[in-house]
């Protein structure tokens, strides 16, 4: 089997973000990237599939920041093939992303693609589904559990409220996967580094074929932080203090 | 402009976020002098279309197909339906279910997306990204346009009731090659407390670092005679049951008190606990948007603030 993982390199969200002077993207200068948390669930998965049914796990990515790295990071945690997407440019939109890869997994041996459900900043929707319809194939997004038999995926969908529906996906397919059936597995930076030595990055140059999102930004902009929240200061004991009393005042017998 | 307000239900009723695209709607299509065209795909759809007549027109489509929900057979059905609407708008919700049929739509009919929407008007979109921290609004070019909207977004009780609309049905498009088949539906397992029904919750997220660091809290909850609930990171690391996690793919809940400790507020999570009577928040980040919607909040480190609370009390 092939498995096939998409993953990309987020802000990471616990930095300040800044938005740049032009009001219309995000000051890119010092921001702080990290992997996509939905796309180390979608690798630990495909891990976790080569390990019980034995897989080819490739990883693609487009170019772009630091992506050499987190590609080495999947080859220490056993991934089998490296894939980098050039000549796409900066910052895609989902729908160009979505075509890019297309074209390039489409010419790949590839029974299933598993992508991270959604990225912190996909204005134009989830490359994974924008992906499945380009090459044709079915897909289900907020994925929680994956199992394959034959050509055959038996996936569950994440309802509101924890509900789960099983479906039964003919392969290929591409499925966005929430979260993985274990914890995603950490490898220490010196297996990255042995990484780096033995694996090899293949680059393929990719197209975007003229889609785009179809819509531009005309403006950035954050919410009012702390416009709701009364905000209390103090030592710790203070505050606490305060806290127990709002508590009490909603009736709370404490 | 037509407004097409793509109708989502479960388990035979009609969610609140399709009343929530349907009053945005109405008044959209009263702003641009256009009507608003309920779509509903279901197994015997015609009883769930009287829940819709806000719309001034509801086109529904049966097949058992339809019975559950399925990724292919509703994005089939949508993309044979909608173009024969004159779209102008598109509102699918932005749910486990719309998600997968916004983006394909998207492809199908070559009409552009905008996704995680929480204000709309007639020339633009917001949405709502990077967790929270940043909105991005879109100027709509002229032409159709699908807009995956938030729950939570807009009111619900300007979609409801409404007049006698024109119901039509239309016929299912050919589902014999079908790849996606619904298997079953499966409840979570009820656990030993329904945080549905506290009047205290003490609600932790990634900020408590590892499991061990749960006592900490679970200390506090019951001290205030409460129960411990969580993000989905704490649920996903399996330190806590299903049945603690707040939010979109989690529990709804409104008690008097939802003390939110070490949680960003993603909206994910938002979505879930925005109905709390009084929302205190413990985040060392001042810029979480988690303060952007707390009644009360300290920047105070958690593990000063939490046992200070657990000693005061
Ligand atoms: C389809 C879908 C459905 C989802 N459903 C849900 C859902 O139902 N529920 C849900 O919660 N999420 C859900 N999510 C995930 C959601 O997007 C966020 O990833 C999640 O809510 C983040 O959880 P968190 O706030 O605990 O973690 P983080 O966002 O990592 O926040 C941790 C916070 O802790 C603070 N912190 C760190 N250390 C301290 C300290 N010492 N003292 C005080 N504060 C500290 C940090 O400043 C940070 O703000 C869903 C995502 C998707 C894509
Ligand atoms: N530039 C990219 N390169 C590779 N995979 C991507 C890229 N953008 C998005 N993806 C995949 O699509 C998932 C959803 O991302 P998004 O469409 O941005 O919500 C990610 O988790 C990745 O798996």
């Amino acid at each position: 089997m092939n498995i096939i993982v998409s993953i990309k390199q987020v802000p990471d969200l616990v930095e300040e973000l800044e938005i740049a002077a032009s009001g219309k993207e995000l000051n890119r200068e010092w921001l702080k990237y990290k992997i996509n948390e939905f796309d180390d669930h979608a690798l630990e998965e495909a891990l976790c599939l080569k390990e019980t049914l034995g897989a080819t796990v490739t990883v693609i990515a487009l170019d772009g920041e630091d992506i050499d790295k987190v590609l080495f990071t999947a080859a220490a945690k056993e991934a089998d093939k490296l894939v980098k997407v050039t000549g796409v440019g900066d910052n895609p939109s989902s729908h160009e992303a979505a075509k890019a890869l297309a074209g390039v997994i489409s010419g790949m041996p590839c029974d299933l693609i598993l992508t991270g459900v959604q990225a912190a900043d996909d204005r134009d929707g989830q490359l994974g589904v924008l992906l499945a319809h380009y090459l044709g194939v079915p897909h289900v997004s907020v994925v929680t559990g994956v199992s394959v038999a034959g050509n055959t995926a038996t996936v569950h969908k994440e309802y509101g409220g924890g509900v789960i529906a099983e479906f039964e996906v003919s392969l290929p397919a591409v499925l966005g996967i929430q979260a993985a059936r274990q914890t995603p597995r950490y490898v220490p930076v010196a297996r990255v580094r042995q990484a780096m030595r033995a694996a090899t990055i293949d680059e393929v140059g990719g197209n975007t074929g003229g889609v785009s999102a179809g819509t531009s930004i005309s403006r950035m902009f954050k919410p009012e932080s702390g416009a709701g929240a009364q905000m209390l200061e103090g030592a710790p004991a203070d505050i606490a203090a305060k806290i127990v009393g709002i508590i009490r005042e909603k009736g709370i017998k404490v | 402009m037509n407004i097409i307000v793509i109708a989502e239900h479960f388990k035979n009723s009609i969610e609140d976020i399709t009343f929530e695209m349907l009053g945005k709607g109405k008044e959209l299509a009263g702003a641009t002098g256009g009507q608003l065209i309920a779509v509903l795909l279901g197994n015997d759809a015609k009883a769930l279309a009287d829940n819709l007549r806000a719309a001034a027109r509801i086109v529904y489509c049966d097949s058992p197909h339809f019975a559950e929900f399925n990724p292919e057979a509703y994005g089939k059905a949508l993309a044979a339906i909608v173009p024969g609407l004159s779209p102008g708008m598109i509102l699918v919700a932005n749910t486990s279910a719309g998600m997968d049929l916004a983006a394909g739509l998207s492809v199908d009919l070559g009409i552009p997306l905008v996704a995680y929407a929480n204000a709309i008007t007639a020339g633009s979109a917001t949405s709502q990204l990077y967790g929270g921290k940043v909105n991005v609004e879109s100027a709509l070019a002229a032409g159709p346009v699908i807009i995956a909207v938030l729950p939570g977004s807009f009111a619900a009780d300007a979609g409801k009731g409404g007049g006698a609309p024109a119901v039509e049905a239309v016929a299912a498009p050919d589902f014999s090659s079908l790849k996606t088949r619904f298997n079953k539906r499966m409840e979570p397992e009820s656990g030993d407390v329904d945080i549905t029904q506290q009047d205290v919750l003490v609600s932790v997220g990634r900020g408590i670092q590892n499991e061990e660091n749960l006592a900490i809290v679970q200390a506090l909850a019951d001290k205030l005679g409460g129960a411990l609930a969580s993000s989905r990171p704490i649920v996903d690391n399996k330190w806590l049951p299903k049945t603690r996690q707040v939010g979109k793919s989690g529990l709804k809940v409104k008690p008097k008190v939802y003390l939110a400790v070490g949680i960003s507020g993603a909206p994910e999570h938002w979505e879930g606990m925005k109905d709390a009577e009084c929302i205190i928040a413990i985040n060392v980040d001042p810029k979480a948007p988690i303060f952007g919607f707390a009644h009360y909040g300290t920047t105070a480190d958690l593990f000063d603030v939490v046992p200070a609370i657990t000693a005061a009390i």
